[in-house]
């Protein structure tokens, strides 16, 4: 049984350890076949900038670890262009390519018709 | 309340027992639906959610014991409490065969409690009507 | 098909709340639960806007053992209706989804 899944992730990498444990979770699902999409954020669009460096603080790079979603056959990513707005990102300083951008209204329909919601 | 009207849920508890309130309002979340009739499909236990299932935690005999309260929730209705093993093992949440596997001294994981992996958070979702988060 | 949203963080610390004032529909609801009852007060930030979304047809809810808790039942704003548990999961039926705002 598949269920159209949509993962939420609005907390920023590294300080806490949600936004890492957040894509092992659309791993899994992808693993197990779902129809998972991502929805980035607020300060979950922090995860989305290239060239992450975790070796200075000892962790694992979440930018590689974003880049692996693909790979999964996770095709469905979104990003809130308001939180990018709002923190002065573009998106050529994006690691995905093949993001799709949404206004408010739309992460609002986005929500809306899902099967199932993981809020991270 | 009728058959049809029965919804199968799962619920995805991401905080810990006592720092935060979350892990004990899906508690009351999960008593209210099992007292109207539905049924629970799975409790998930996942980042700091996993330091519900330590059999450590001696809390003073006049607060509410959280863990307790799952245990007997688990007994009453046959509750499947499932930790995430990999979020488990980073936070020190061993069961016999782990604390075996990675040579440690001894095991915590509570009775009533199952350590599985990020698939029974996935294939509850799947099979549930509903799949609620409570974040920490 | 609409959404419920729940939000546990306090509005005068976290963006929970004005960032699910965002994205709600007007056919949504919003459930204040744990630090998230303390955006039912009327001077809290987003409370201009919550007011707006309840006209517009939304409906606002806040756990009121929650409420009680922290003592906050002469202060909640009018409108906002108070729920239990058993409520909430009655809301959860009511509405495809819930995102959990923390």
């Amino acid at each position: 049984m598949s269920k159209k899944i949509l993962l939420v992730s609005r907390h920023a990498p590294y300080g806490s350890s949600t936004a890492r444990e957040a894509i092992d979770v659309a791993l899994a699902a992808a693993i197990y076949d779902q129809d998972i999409g991502i929805l980035f954020m607020d300060d979950g669009v922090f995860q989305l900038l290239k060239d992450h460096q975790g070796k200075y603080i000892n962790q694992k790079n979440i930018d590689s670890m974003l880049s692996a979603l693909a790979l999964y056959g996770i095709e469905k990513i979104y990003v809130h262009q308001e939180s990018l707005d709002n923190r002065t990102i573009t998106t050529n300083e994006l690691i995905l390519d093949d993001l799709q951008l949404l206004n408010s209204i739309d992460v609002g329909h986005l929500l809306s018709q899902q099967d199932q919601l993981l809020s991270f | 309340m009728d058959h049809a009207s029965i919804m199968i849920f799962s619920l995805a508890i991401y905080s810990a027992p006592y720092s935060s309130q979350a892990s004990y309002t899906a508690y009351q979340f999960a008593v209210a639906l099992l007292s109207q009739g539905h049924s629970l499909h799975r409790v998930f236990f996942y980042q700091d959610g996993v330091h519900n299932a330590t059999n450590l935690a001696a809390p003073p005999q006049d607060e509410f014991d959280l863990q307790k309260a799952w245990q007997q929730l688990a007994k009453d209705y046959q509750l499947d409490l499932v930790v995430c093993i990999a979020a488990a093992l980073r936070r020190g949440i061993l069961n016999e065969g782990e604390a075996k596997r990675y040579d440690k001294a001894s095991h915590n994981c509570a009775e009533e409690f199952t350590i599985s992996g990020l698939g029974q958070l996935v294939e509850a979702a799947a099979v549930s009507d509903k799949l609620i988060s409570f974040g920490y | 098909m609409s959404t419920l949203h729940t939000i546990n963080k306090s509005p005068y610390a976290h963006n929970a709340l004005s960032s699910c004032l965002k994205v709600c529909a007007m056919n949504d609801g919003i459930l204040l639960l744990e630090d998230g009852v303390f955006g039912a007060l009327i001077s809290a930030p987003g409370a201009q806007e919550l007011q707006i979304l309840i006209k517009h047809g939304a409906n606002v809810f806040a756990l009121v053992n929650d409420i009680k808790a922290r003592g906050l039942e002469e202060k909640v704003a009018p409108d906002i209706k108070l729920i239990d548990y058993n409520t909430f999961v009655q809301l959860t039926l009511d509405h495809r989804c819930v995102q959990s705002w923390y």
